[in-house]
């Protein structure tokens, strides 16, 4: 007899064969040297040496700083067009999204155009010209999930806190804030990870200094399978922790009022 | 003398040029009262408490708070809170911080807000919640949390925007009481919202029935439902008989076809309307009484039936104890004191319009051509030319005249060009024989049609009116 849950066996096999066996593959290697044995050299090298240190902390700066530009620029627009009374607040979104809709290399590629006509030599400022160009790049990321929480937001609950005597810098910080966090998760989540590996950027506009994505690269472009495998879990681990966090920050009522991307 | 705690004057609000919400509205309100305003929605009753709160400012008049003028103050500077109709609750807050957010707000000590709290969930019968979330609450604890956060700030007002309106039938009834019992312990001014009849007769001491952002009447529960004044009012509160009559001489009134004797005076001659309530039509199955009938259905309501009954051209509903099948004839008595008479609105469908050269009459929503003889009686036409009584030229050009037609000879069409005016249908009342219509024009005059086509409100029609329903007069300078 047919059944619908059928229906999804296309996409277990998939994931069987995309994702657990992948996954099985980075767990084994990252365990064992280059002749197969089992060891934990992989775990305490990437602690003890300094590179891999030096880049984690790096490729963490940058998310971070990416993180802190996004929020900063994409609150005030998403509240902005969200309750500023636009008649056609759909269309400036369509706007701010179309850079979407272009590969993101060839959306470097012009960014790089006009920062090399503007500095001269890209080599300059490295760390200005990653940020510009992720911020850029992760931006509407950072909207678009704020935007949504916004607009489904209740217009009586900031009425309920002007009426209890809460000015109008207090209705913002008290009301629209936590109302707005979950948007604001999704949105962090949606940036931050992706900024800690996305080399590309890097590498297009010439900053050589390694991030996390690059230091996977580099040990798989050298055939060390296992030391690079063992920076992947790392980093797996990593995002697996601040998923938790920020699931956990939500709180448990998180269910009812979830946004962004996911509602 | 009388205590007014709030009083509006003249408030007028308008969002754009052309809607309304509430237009020169005046009312006060004593310190202690439990007020309500009731009416359909769109009345603009909800306009009103929210300009109270503050979270609109009229467009003309005054709101006075202790006899200052606070039209202008934002939300948090007044002395006022709001229960609202979803309770607007914090979700990511517990219901302690609830609560507490106003008393936070004026930074209280801990544990004045801490006693403060406690006593509020106490009045709302909550204690013991505190750290609970919103989401675990049912409708009717959130409800009471949404009091308990408006009452602990100790408003001189609480405002009230259709409290009860997402509970169930049982709990609403429950809560109806558990407020009116509230408002006696705290002696605070209630102004309550609220489209449910029974729910304003129950719970206040002043009902404001109100409809198209005016006004219909202001009185106590009784004097609203036993005297209604128009017959909006009459329609609205309860289900009413309502009959275009006259006054034939001391406490009497024709109409259903006959003359009764009433206990409201009204000089002999005037147009009056004539309400009686269903329950107080009495039924005599053997025939008896003053009026006869033939019972067109009948309707169980639970305690009672609507009994249907027709006499000529009018319709009577009565309630009966008991079923009676269609086509029995049936005697109907109406006593004296269950016949309330209401004045005819006589300004209804009179216009002021201005003349011009070709004789037409330039209205607000567009000119009417007609007998210029009608305007003139004492004139003579003569090659297109008026003539007055010494022969000379009647400049009609520029004359201020007043324009009326009867609603009896006007009709609805669908056809928007059939007609003489346009508008959608913003009152509906059945009277008898046919249905009084009131149709609002775009620029907001008002049009009666009695028509005995049923429409529906919110229609978009054109009023069809004959040559011979109109009427005009010069105005006298």
């Amino acid at each position: 007899m047919f059944r619908r849950n059928k229906l999804c066996l296309p996409y277990v096999a998939f994931l069987i064969l995309f994702v657990v066996l992948p996954l099985l593959v980075v767990l084994y290697y990252a365990f064992t040297n280059g002749q197969g044995q089992f060891t934990m050299r992989n775990f305490t090298d990437f602690f003890t040496n300094g590179r891999t240190i030096g880049t984690l902390f790096y490729s963490f700066v940058i998310a971070l700083i990416t993180t802190v530009c996004c929020l900063l620029l994409a609150y005030p627009t998403a509240y902005i067009l969200a309750r500023g009374g636009f008649t056609r607040s759909g269309v400036w979104m369509i706007l701010l999204v179309t850079p979407m809709w272009i590969n993101f290399t060839l959306r470097i590629t012009a960014v790089k155009e006009v920062l090399s006509l503007l500095q001269g030599n890209l080599a300059f400022h490295p760390l200005f010209n990653t940020i510009l160009c992720m911020v850029y790049d992760f931006l509407p990321f950072m909207i678009l999930p704020i935007y949504n929480v916004i607009t489904k937001l209740d217009d009586a609950l900031p009425e309920a806190a002007a009426d209890l005597g809460a000015k109008k810098i207090q209705v913002f910080w008290k009301v629209m804030i936590p109302m707005s966090m979950p948007g604001i998760i999704s949105g962090v989540t949606m940036v931050f990870l992706p900024a800690m590996t996305n080399y590309v950027v890097l590498d297009m506009i010439y900053n050589s200094t390694y991030i996390m994505g690059s230091l996977i690269g580099s040990y798989f472009s050298t055939y060390d399978w296992n030391n690079g495998s063992m920076i992947s879990m790392i980093l797996l681990l990593i995002i697996f922790g601040i998923t938790w966090i920020t699931d956990r920050l939500t709180g448990e009522d998180a269910s009812d009022r979830k946004g962004g991307l996911a509602a | 003398m009388q205590d007014h705690i709030i009083e509006l004057k003249n408030i007028t609000k308008s969002y754009t040029e052309d809607t309304t919400a509430v237009e020169n509205i005046s009312l006060s309100i004593q310190r202690g009262e439990f007020v309500t305003l009731l009416g359909p929605s769109g009345c603009g009753k909800t306009t009103i408490l929210r300009m109270i709160g503050g979270f609109e400012t009229p467009t003309q008049g005054q709101i006075l708070l202790d006899g200052k003028d606070i039209s202008t103050l934002p939300p948090n500077e007044r002395p006022v809170n709001t229960v609202f109709q979803k309770y607007a609750l914090f979700p990511y807050l517990n219901i302690y911080d609830n609560v507490a957010f106003g008393l936070k707000l004026k930074k209280l000590p801990r544990e004045v807000i801490h006693e403060k709290v406690r006593h509020a969930l106490e009045v709302v019968d909550l204690e013991g919640f505190e750290k609970r979330r919103i989401h675990t609450l049912s409708g009717g604890q959130q409800q009471r949390i949404a009091i308990a956060r408006a009452i602990v700030n100790e408003p001189e007002i609480l405002l009230l925007d259709e409290p009860l309106g997402a509970l169930d039938y049982k709990m609403r009834k429950e809560m109806q009481m558990e407020l009116k019992q509230m408002h006696e312990e705290l002696g605070i001014t209630f102004l309550m919202v609220t489209h449910d009849q029974e729910e304003a007769l129950t719970m206040s001491d002043k009902v404001v029935v109100m409809s198209n952002g005016h006004i219909q009447q202001i009185g106590t529960p009784e004097q609203i439902y036993d005297e209604p004044r128009n017959a909006f009012v009459a329609d609205f509160i309860g289900e009413s008989n309502i009959y275009n009559g006259v006054v034939t001489g001391e406490r009497k009134a024709a109409f259903l076809g006959m003359e009764f004797d009433c206990v409201d005076v009204f000089p002999t001659g005037s147009r009056i309307q004539a309400v009686i309530r269903p329950e107080d039509v009495v039924i005599q199955e053997n025939e008896a009484g003053k009026l006869t009938g033939t019972v067109l259905s009948s309707v169980f309501k639970g305690t009672f039936h609507e009994i249907a009954i027709a006499h000529d051209k009018d319709e009577i509903y009565a309630q009966y104890h008991k079923d009676i099948p269609a086509g029995t004839k049936v005697g109907i008595t109406i006593l004296p004191d269950s016949i309330h008479l209401m004045a005819f609105n006589e300004r209804a469908n009179h216009f002021e319009g201005i003349m011009d050269s070709d004789m037409r009459i330039r209205l607000v929503d567009g000119s009417v051509t007609m007998d210029p003889l009608k305007i003139f009686p004492d004139a003579v036409l003569r090659d297109g030319s008026l003539y007055d009584k010494k022969g000379e030229v009647l400049e009609t050009d520029g004359m201020k005249v007043q324009f009326y037609f009867d609603p009896k000879l006007a009709q609805l069409s669908d056809e928007p060009d059939a007609g003489l005016f346009q508008g959608h249908i913003t009152s509906l009342i059945y009277m008898g024989d046919h249905y009084s219509y009131v149709v609002h024009s775009k620029n907001d005059v008002a049009y009666f049609v009695y028509d005995e086509y049923l429409w529906n409100i919110g229609d978009f029609v054109s009023i069809v009116v004959p040559e011979e329903a109109m009427r005009a007069s010069v105005v006298q300078k």
